[in-house]
């Protein structure tokens, strides 16, 4: 059977499971959208590329399975650049297919010519410029591999215009295996009885768990290990989601904004069980000061992981649902004695700081505090909304006033931190799941990066609610120059925004306000029953800050309280 | 403070372009470093052998073999150390040879076990091949003779096979 390279990949990508594509059309893959119009694939017209990578994030993350994203050449691919850059820090398992111009042009500076696969060398797990028509279908095959398995991240396919446009006698892919790429999912077992064996001992044990929890779906291990073993659990921002924030061993969150508790956990600790997290230096503070009581054990597919940030005494390689799976089997054999009175001392100890700080604001008569409507919007959704972020002070109010139970419910862009991520992230979480509440939490500064989206999600009916934390400044940086700056604002206030709810009117939405804490119920009522999508502007409090705070540098402990 | 010492790696890899690419960016983006480089083709034409000799502290040194490894293109890291391998540079020396001094340089080059590849009125071409001490040692005595320009390949290097 003779096809074109276009039809090649239509093939390989349904053999892929993709029935979902975000992407926008141009010269270089103008004949890739002509077969694409002919399957059933349903494709999602975004209105800048760096959405379409941001909108595969979110379905990525929504579904469980690969974000698929399709561009042209030169400016379309360099659009991507943001957002594979943060599914690669955040380890989401992305396939991002970039038109190039024809093989005998490149090196040329050929028109909408570019080396995107040298600029994204840094930024992806792995990337490919196809040369013969003849490997596109292994190519394929092996970039979605490489993407899901392991440590997931983002795999670019460059594809040259005559590549697309040859043909050839097809044959079908072998299935992928590369001598020299093997992740370690099998951890060892003498390291698992070590760790048992500190387990048993620990008096003060607590665990950390990251977004590897979620990738690897090992929520349920998690809980199970937790409970049985009677450990506290606190999560990196990545890994809310991963343990129920409803369990009584929940601590909150952990790191610069983390709860009190749970950074204190850290300097009281004696075991620290480190599952799916990379220790990054939001979390840790200063690295010198942290966990200094505690034996660490970490568990992480990435080697790379381990020992890059921290001093680890029992470094585990492995999948950490398979790990968990061999940790609880071992505890079941286990007599951990009366656990209890065992960790009485500890739980009071951490009831003791509870007490003493929780997250707390007071919502006054007169103006609307952030963290109100993030609770309000917690209580009226159930708690079992999809919540995609923004970046600055709206992500960690979400993260610290929205409790969530289960995985893939909370979508942000935690290691890049890339403001304009949480509109396109929505969308994209919303054609995964059409029947889950999906919303964007969101600064007046951030969405206005992306809001250009807006006419995506009404062009495909998609019913994402935009709630806008509207204080006229970039309030995250505002915020830090009022601690060190001496309250020098520079350029952090946005003198002018648009009009919102007649943005939103303008774009085919619903526009909605409310400037007054008796409003924000109504608004959140009205906006979430909508079936088309809606932006809520809530102007609240403009000085408002994120407590608790640890300043960059210092130790985890050392909060800002107020 | 851990000691900075040089750490020679050889590592296997496809044999496909980019590939050293991806190396060099991981070392210039992590800010590793990298005293010198050696890439051939192995006898298996599809793998290439490379030669890094970097230097670091054992912590840095240990991230640089694991984020090498994670290359998809990397199929495997060594690291030699101690007495257990043999190394070998090569070197390209071009020599201002005046009359003078033309006896002075070859006796040091007979020393050396090495060799005289060009040669004119005005110069001396040498080959030599040796471990850095010795190439460093010739270096040290040629130098106020008059050196003209120098290329050097950089190390390359094999574990020694069980006696």
């Amino acid at each position: 059977m003779k096809l074109t390279g276009a039809q090649i990949l239509m093939k390989a990508l349904k053999q892929e499971g993709v029935n979902t594509i975000f992407g926008y059309p141009g010269g270089a893959v103008i004949d890739i959208y002509d077969e694409l119009v002919k399957t059933d694939i349903r494709h999602i017209l975004v209105r800048h590329e760096q959405g379409a990578v941001h909108a595969a994030d979110g379905y990525a993350r929504a579904s469980g399975g690969v974000g698929v994203c399709l561009v042209t050449s030169g400016p379309g691919a360099t659009n991507t650049v943001t957002g594979i850059a943060s599914a690669y820090m955040d380890s989401i398992p992305l396939v991002i297919i970039t038109g190039q111009v024809p093989s005998h042009l490149i090196g040329n500076d050929a028109f909408q010519e570019v080396d995107i696969v040298g600029i994204t060398r840094p930024c992806t797990k792995h990337n490919y410029l196809v040369q013969k028509v003849d490997e596109l279908a292994q190519i394929i095959q092996e970039a979605f591999f490489i993407a899901r398995s392991g440590r997931p991240g983002p795999v670019l396919v460059d594809l040259p215009k005559d590549v697309i446009n040859a043909v050839t006698v097809y044959h079908p892919p072998k299935k992928a295996k590369m001598r020299s790429y093997n992740p370690t999912y099998n951890p060892n077992m003498k390291q698992l009885h070590k760790v048992i064996e500190l387990v048993r001992m620990a008096r003060r044990p607590m665990i950390f768990a990251g977004g590897g929890v979620i990738l690897s779906k090992a929520h349920k291990e998690l809980t199970a290990f937790a409970r049985r073993a009677q450990i506290p659990v606190t999560t990196s921002l990545m890994g809310l989601g991963a343990f129920p924030a409803t369990d009584p061993l929940w601590l909150g969150m952990i790191g610069m904004h983390g709860t009190y508790r749970s950074n204190k956990c850290t300097a009281g600790c004696d075991l620290l069980i480190a599952i799916g997290v990379r220790f990054d230096d939001r979390v840790t503070g200063k690295t010198d000061a942290f966990a200094p009581q505690a034996q660490i054990v970490h568990i992480d597919i990435d080697p790379t992981s381990i020992r890059k940030n921290i001093p680890v005494s029992i470094p585990v390689v492995g999948d950490c649902r398979i790990t968990l799976g061999h940790i609880n089997k071992l505890l079941e054999k286990e007599d951990l004695g009366n656990l209890s009175e065992k960790r009485s001392g500890w739980f009071a100890q951490i009831a003791g700081w509870k007490a003493k700080t929780q997250l707390a604001y007071e919502q006054g008569t007169d103006i609307i505090k952030p963290q109100f409507v993030i609770e309000k919007l917690y209580q009226m959704t159930d708690g079992e909304a999809i919540i995609t972020t923004e970046v600055g002070q709206n992500q960690m109010w979400a993260a610290q006033y929205y409790h969530f139970n289960d995985p893939g419910h909370f979508i942000t862009s935690g290691g890049l931190g890339v403001m304009g991520f949480g509109l396109p992230a929505a969308i994209g979480a919303q054609v995964a799941c059409p029947d889950k509440v999906v919303v964007d939490v969101a600064g007046d500064g951030s969405i206005q990066m992306n809001i250009q989206e807006m006419a995506t999600a009404v062009q495909f009916g998609l019913p994402v609610k935009v709630v806008i934390l509207n204080n006229g400044y970039l309030g995250m940086v505002r915020q830090w120059q009022e601690l060190f700056y001496e309250k020098c604002y520079a350029c952090t206030c946005m003198e002018h925004a648009p009009d919102f709810v007649k943005l939103a009117e303008a774009f085919g939405a619903v526009g909605l306000r409310a400037t007054r804490p008796e409003a924000v119920e109504d608004v959140l009522a009205e906006g979430l029953s909508a079936k088309k999508p809606v932006i809520m502007d809530f102007v609240v409090e403009k000085e408002e800050g994120v407590y608790p705070m640890v300043p960059a540098g210092k130790p985890i402990t050392e909060m800002l309280l107020v | 403070m851990l000691s900075e010492e040089k750490h020679v790696l050889s590592i296997l890899v496809d044999n496909q372009p980019g590939v050293l690419s991806r190396i060099a960016g991981l070392f210039s983006g992590r800010g590793y470093n990298i005293e010198s480089l050696c890439v051939a083709e192995t006898v298996d034409d599809n793998v290439s052998r490379l030669t890094i000799v970097t230097q670091g502290n054992q912590p840095v040194v240990e991230q640089v073999k694991k984020q090498l490894n994670k290359l998809i293109n990397v199929i495997k890291v060594h690291e030699l150390t101690g007495s257990r391998y043999v190394h070998r540079e090569l070197a390209l020396i071009k020599m201002s040879a005046k009359p003078d001094s033309r006896a002075e340089i070859l006796r040091i080059v007979d020393i050396f076990r090495g060799k005289i590849v060009d040669v004119g009125p005005e110069h001396y071409t040498i080959e030599v091949t040796g471990d850095e001490g010795k190439l460093e040692a010739l270096l040290t005595l040629l130098k106020p003779i008059g050196i003209k320009e120098i290329a050097r390949t950089g190390a390359i290097a094999l574990f020694r096979e069980p006696k």
